[in-house]
């Protein structure tokens, strides 16, 4: 690929190295999709609830300048403090100015993908910020110096042996300790200490409601609550295409979210906040960050109905089995490398092509966003734009010079047949990249159209 | 330009043709919450303790408030910290608790709330600021405990909304169950940072 950086199927390739690990990755992550099935399947109007939800977000998508408008006004009415972020460089700078007007250096952080995208706690850190990550599996994939794997199960790739060894440098824990209930107990001890002692608390958003100003965030250890309720200033990082019209809708989509991420009826917490407690200061940042752009491309603007369930990535054969970081950005699976390319073509030109097509991501999508479609799209634009890899480029024009001219065709399979029965080596080897994983076939002794012309004659 | 007028800018140029909501009536009916046979009180109930008891809680039926008070009495010894925000509990708990700073709450091992309602289908309750003093306090404590009467489940969340209305409330949640993480090779564990578990008492009789 002429990427510079490793593409997903070298990177798959590392990950594919220990057969066993592979098969363990696949297996629990398809665990949370059959979760994801039982509980949807306990709802009958669910077909009903993902078409409401879709619908929903064509109407937000449609009518976005409005309701950020709505949204800032209620929000500023409710006492929080708007501001806009173009991109990420400037998302990262106002969060630090907030910081640093108040002159706090540490602070909590429950999940945001946004962040991760904007790459916020490495900036931070550059100016002299500590950033502690509350939610227990970013916390250990921060600890690892590693990003998160999965947007829903941020440490999803690592062995709790792993993690017990992390935590035995880090936390003290005793050697060889891996128990998930005694690990999880050491790591609240660490956290709740972090908790009554940081002075700002930064948390993401799963719903902003245009109609109040309120914003929803959804967690089930309850990380971002204890950040929040008590740190003095809270910062809310949120990208402009989690609006939701109405409260009301609020019921459609906490149905859909958490049946479609875990397999639970809801999270343990779904806590609606609107205004700051009192001499609390609390500041929203708006970030674009590309997604202007995206709603701008009719063929992929639906991407950013996405609500972040992670079910497109459980149920995806090629995630399962290449892992969170074969993608190379903060989202990965199937709707992150439709987001990516958005952002960057060149560099994540690799990414739709990390599919099977097979179509069970746009399945399960709760939104129902036409993900496999969409990956179909970018392949298209990526090879019209010239960012696809040099090799298959040259492959698929080889292949379109064959198909389309029926002489060097007949040449073509008369030569392929002969090079398979006489010179079976010449193909069945590491060079030729369909050999991989498979066997080439045995080669029929004519063609179809050898076949036909004898057997017209008789 | 600020960044501000850029964006919105960009987005009334980019966004594509209005495309109106589904109407309310549709959303509601649609999603299905207009199912007649879940106005059953016996059958929310039912589902309520159900779904809360799969997701790691436990549901005591109790007749009234002067037996939670009890029942938290003998399982809850001395220099055990509890605080409510019950009037009818408060010989529970030592007073003046409303006005720590939040981070003194950090040593509750049991706080017993109120709720404005329960959801049958997800066992969420939805409380609201005013029915926790100080925002903090169901997140904070060791064990939480929730009354709430009977006859106050709701089917679902299109339910849950309906009721909930244009409510003016500064922070409310939907809590259900007690904290947990199953982050560590999908093993689930009670009480990542929030309570290690929770009690919902569900009151028979009529108020007064």
């Amino acid at each position: 690929m002429n990427t510079g950086t490793k593409d997903h199927a070298r990177r798959s390739e590392t990950f594919n190295q220990d057969e066993a690990r592979v098969n363990w990755h696949d297996e629990t992550l398809w665990f949370v999709r059959a979760k994801r099935d039982k509980a949807s399947h306990s709802i009958p109007e669910w077909e009903g609830l993902r078409g409401m939800a879709s619908w929903i977000k064509d109407n937000v998508l449609s009518d976005l300048h409005r309701y950020l408008l709505q949204f800032e006004e209620n929000a500023i009415q409710n006492g929080i403090q708007v501001h806009w972020a173009a991109d990420a460089e400037e998302h990262n700078r106002i969060v630090h100015q907030i910081l640093n007007e108040k002159g706090i250096d540490r602070i909590v952080k429950s999940k945001s993908m946004l962040t991760e995208e904007c790459h916020l706690n490495e900036y931070l850190q550059g100016k002299g910020i500590e950033v502690v990550d509350t939610d227990l599996g970013e916390r250990i994939v921060q600890l690892a110096k590693e990003p998160p794997s999965h947007i829903v199960l941020p440490c999803i790739h690592k062995k709790k042996e792993e993690i017990g060894k992390l935590f035995h440098e880090h936390l003290g824990t005793p050697e060889g300790m891996a128990d998930p209930a005694f690990l999880t107990a050491a790591a609240r001890a660490h956290l709740r200490e972090k908790f009554v002692t940081r002075k700002a608390a930064i948390t993401g958003v799963n719903f902003a409601v245009a109609e109040t100003g309120e914003f929803v965030v959804c967690t089930n250890e309850g990380n971002a609550d204890m950040g929040a309720h008590l740190a003095d200033v809270h910062i809310v990082c949120m990208g402009i295409e989690k609006i939701v019209p109405l409260r009301r809708h609020l019921a459609v989509f906490l149905r859909l979210l958490a049946r479609s991420a875990t397999g639970q009826p809801i999270t343990t917490y779904s806590s609606h906040f609107k205004k700051p407690r009192p001499g609390q200061t609390m500041h929203i940042v708006l970030v674009d960050n590309g997604r202007t752009t995206q709603l701008g491309r009719p063929d992929f603007r639906n991407s950013l109905k996405c609500i972040r369930c992670g079910a497109c990535m459980n149920t995806c054969p090629v995630y399962r089995r290449s892992g969170g970081h074969s993608y190379h950005t903060a989202i990965a699976g199937p709707i992150g490398s439709i987001l990516a390319p958005n952002l960057d073509m060149k560099k994540y030109a690799d990414l739709p092509f990390a599919s099977t097509l097979c179509g069970s991501c746009s399945n399960v999508c709760p939104v129902k966003i036409n993900i496999h479609e969409q990956l179909y799209k970018w392949r298209q634009v990526i090879v019209q734009e010239g960012y696809s890899a040099r090799a298959k480029t040259a492959a698929m024009k080889a292949m379109s010079f064959t198909l389309s001219n029926p002489s060097v065709y007949q040449f073509a399979g008369k030569a392929g047949r002969t090079v398979l029965k006489y010179v079976p080596f010449a193909v069945n080897n590491q060079l030729n990249l369909w050999y991989k994983h498979r066997e080439m076939p045995e080669a029929p002794e004519q063609s179809f159209r050898e076949w036909y012309a004898q057997n017209n004659k008789t | 330009m600020s960044s501000r007028t850029e964006i919105l800018a960009k987005i009334k140029n980019n966004q594509p043709e209005f495309r109106p909501l589904p109407s309310e009536d549709l959303i509601f009916s649609g999603s299905g919450g207009d199912y007649t046979d879940r106005d059953n009180i016996q059958e929310n109930t039912e589902t309520f303790r159900t779904v809360l008891t799969n997701i790691g809680g436990a549901v005591i039926e109790l007749h009234n408030l002067a037996e939670v008070g009890a029942y938290i009495s003998a399982h809850y010894g001395e220099g055990q910290r509890i605080i409510s925000t019950l009037a009818g509990l408060s010989s529970l708990c030592s007073p003046g608790w409303e006005n720590d700073d939040p981070h003194d709450l950090e040593n509750v091992a049991l706080a017993v709330i109120g709720a404005h309602f329960g959801v049958a289908e997800n066992a969420a309750l939805w409380i609201t600021e005013e029915l926790m003093q100080q925002r903090v306090v169901p997140f904070i404590c060791q064990q939480l405990a929730v009354v709430l009467h009977k006859n106050k489940i709701l089917a679902t969340m299109h339910h849950a909304y309906d009721q909930i209305g244009d409510a003016p409330y500064g922070f409310g949640a939907f809590i259900a169950g007690p904290s947990k993480t199953a982050d560590i090779e999908q093993s689930l564990v009670l009480g990542a940072h929030g309570p290690k578990g929770m009690t919902v008492f569900l009151l028979t009789e009529e108020e007064r």
